[in-house]
């Protein structure tokens, strides 16, 4: 094994770019389940989004056009997952996993003529001044818009949830959708626009990894980043910057892999392919042991339908 | 109506039903492992289908079932496909092996071809291509252009097609540039475009200026690409969007030719089990074209090269070669066997890591 063979900080500024799908997606659910939905959906709106983004894209040559359509694609999909949820009160975990299985046929239905059309270039943006400094700058400062975008929108999910007045109704309506229902707030709605964001930024995450990741479009390509996310959010235990190290901890290991690999490290794949989910079940182990499940830190609504009796 | 009419009805109807039988088509059944879009592996498999759709015409119906995983829920997909009346079955991944052996012994009358394997019964054929011929061609080229001496190769699975893809591009490499060094990041996946993308990434961080694929898709071809001054090569179908560069050539898989033999051999009732490995020579391996980004010397080099092993003259695994701890394997001239090809399971001398077990 020759360890000096890697370059750790190219191996570091990928690391950014690996982990960026999943921390979108994993925002965005981070917010759902805040609201005290549970959509397991995550995978098939990320490659809604994939498809979407791509095409819209390739067709009229603009990258924003294209993150804009998977963000709305990824919204609108959700919004069916809400509708049956919210109004018509299906089970969430049986909508959720039809919801994957939806968006996974419909985006290969989709993709039928864009298999194995070249993408756009992404340009990285070149942040003057700070892409300059030695290490730091390669690191964290070249890297394509969507990646500060993306840390925009844990630090805006984490201020409006700490904040605000709407983070307070919406950690009330998932912590307790009776009490808040009782207060006046409209739980269904809030829920529903929820979804709607969770929808989006999946949609993000996935034309990430169309449009500037792979860059093209495959059938399959999220190939299992919506489940991640989802663990993601419990391995945050639902706290919004806890997500950013997640994803930066989980997007490092698959690329850390890589990079053992090709340094000719003896190392069973397997392990380091499953360590995401084994770090979640040993987060939840430590969390739930002891102090119960408030400590956990799950909303108390979490996965219940609500149905407004009075 | 008495039993006697009754009888002589049945035996009409089931005469007539005979009869239509004979003039239903032949129906050809395929199981994909990718999508037929991967643009690589399962789209030259389909464009094969599709030649035989076009040669036999009413004469035959084809089927096929995409993105089948390998293992247990494969055997399913083949044991519906051969249900819903399929006479023969083309199962086209190496990982179909036992459930092909295991699906073949419940319907003897269904014909079964299993593409890379090594296990046959009197239904089931196996067919591959010599795929080695090619990786002899792309070393030689990639030991030639490279300006770093080293070279990367995503491999998909340690099973023998992809080793022996993995010593022949280093054999021809090394002989070209005896400094030339092969990193291996093993992906665990024919098709998984994000890994692939990763992993090509990866290879390229730490200063491979070549990146050989054994995966289906097109991903690394984009990270080279995106890379700058890498080459790649086209696997399993030409990927010539990604030309001149960085894609200078590729192996493309001719399967169209066999696939309507087989067919025909169901027709005719002359199917029988064998085993069938070509190569360059008859057309089952083809170079795709040598882009303008080679220099001459290389391109007549590589060429070179592909028209000697066509025309038999050459082997890709001729002797010395020893194995990776230093035993000898092929002693000076000696031709390496089939046999032990089939089986490979160990690196040539020179190549460094382990191949995981």
């Amino acid at each position: 094994m020759d360890l000096s063979s890697i370059n750790w900080l190219l191996l570091l500024a990928s690391l950014m770019v690996a982990a960026t799908p999943i921390l979108l997606a994993g925002i965005g659910e981070l917010v759902v389940e805040r609201s005290g939905v549970l959509n397991l959906g995550v995978e098939g709106m990320m490659i809604t989004g994939a498809i979407s983004g791509f095409a819209i894209s390739v067709n009229t040559g603009s990258v924003t056009l294209g993150f804009v359509s998977a963000a709305l694609a990824g919204a609108a999909l959700s919004l069916v997952f809400g509708l049956l949820t919210q109004f018509l009160l299906s089970n969430q975990v049986a909508t959720g996993l039809a919801l994957t299985l939806f968006g996974l046929g419909l985006s290969s239905l989709m993709g039928q003529g864009y298999v194995g059309i070249k993408g756009l270039n992404v340009p990285d943006l070149h942040l003057p001044l700070l892409s300059d400094i030695p290490i730091l700058g390669p690191i964290f400062f070249q890297h394509d818009a969507m990646v500060y975008i993306s840390i925009l929108i844990v630090a805006g999910v984490w201020a409006m949830l700490k904040y605000t007045r709407a983070g307070l109704i919406l950690r009330a309506v998932g912590e307790n959708h009776d009490a808040a229902h009782a207060l006046g707030y409209k739980v269904i709605r809030i829920r529903l626009m929820a979804i709607a964001f969770g929808g989006a930024c999946a949609g993000l995450g996935g034309a990430y990894l169309s449009l500037v990741r792979v860059p093209q479009w495959t059938e399959g390509m999220t190939a299992g980043a919506g489940w991640i996310a989802l663990a993601l959010v419990v391995f945050a235990s639902w706290k919004p910057w806890r997500v950013l190290i997640g994803a930066y901890l989980f997007g490092g290991l698959t690329v850390l892999q890589l990079n053992l690999q090709a340094a000719g490290m003896k190392i069973p794949v397997e392990y380091l392919a499953m360590s995401p989910y084994l770090i979640t079940i040993l987060v939840l182990v430590i969390m739930s042991s002891g102090r119960g499940r408030a400590a956990l830190n799950a909303p108390a609504e979490l996965g219940r339908s609500f149905h407004a009796t009075a | 109506m008495n039993f006697k009419s009754l009888l002589a009805g049945t035996a009409l109807a089931l005469g007539l039903a005979g009869a239509a039988a004979a003039q239903d088509p032949v129906k050809a059944g395929f199981i994909f492992v990718g999508p037929v879009g991967d643009g690589g592996w399962t789209f030259e498999h389909n464009e094969a289908r599709l030649a035989v759709e076009e040669h036999f015409g009413d004469k035959v119906e084809t089927v096929y079932q995409e993105n089948v995983p390998e293992g247990a829920d494969a055997e399913r997909a083949m044991t519906q496909m051969a249900l819903g009346g399929a006479d023969i079955i083309f199962t086209t991944s190496f990982g179909y092996m036992d459930p092909t052996i295991n699906v073949a012994a419940k319907f003897p009358d269904v014909k079964f071809e299993h593409a890379t394997g090594f296990k046959r019964a009197d239904n089931v054929s196996t067919y591959s291509a010599r795929f080695y011929e090619g990786r002899a061609v792309q070393g030689t080229i990639a030991g030639m252009m490279t300006k770093t001496n080293k070279v990367g190769y995503i491999g998909s699975y340690p099973i023998p097609e992809v080793i022996r893809g993995i010593n022949s591009a280093y054999v021809h490499a090394k002989k070209v540039n005896p400094d030339i060094e092969f990193s291996v990041i093993w992906a665990y996946t024919w098709f998984d475009p994000a890994k692939e993308a990763d992993a090509a990434k990866a290879l390229i961080e730490q200063g491979a200026d070549v990146v050989l694929q054994h995966t289906d898709s097109t991903a690394p071809h984009a990270a080279a690409q995106e890379a700058g001054d890498v080459i790649a090569f086209g696997q399993a179908s030409d990927m010539a969007e990604y030309g001149p560069m960085p894609r200078v050539s590729s192996i493309i898989d001719n399967w169209a030719p066999y696939y309507i033999d087989r067919v025909q051999a169901v027709m005719d009732g002359t199917w029988e089990s064998m085993d069938t490995w070509d190569g360059i020579g008859p057309g089952m391996v083809k170079i795709g074209e040598i882009t303008d980004a080679v220099p001459e010397e290389v391109k007549a080099a590589a060429l070179e090269m592909r028209d000697a092993i066509a025309a038999g003259d050459y082997h890709p695994f001729t002797g010395p070669i020893n194995k990776q701890d230093g035993s000898a394997w092929l002693a000076e001239g000696e031709v390496a066997d089939d046999g032990t090809l089939a089986g490979m399971n160990f690196y040539v001398e020179g190549l460094t890591g382990e191949i995981p077990q």
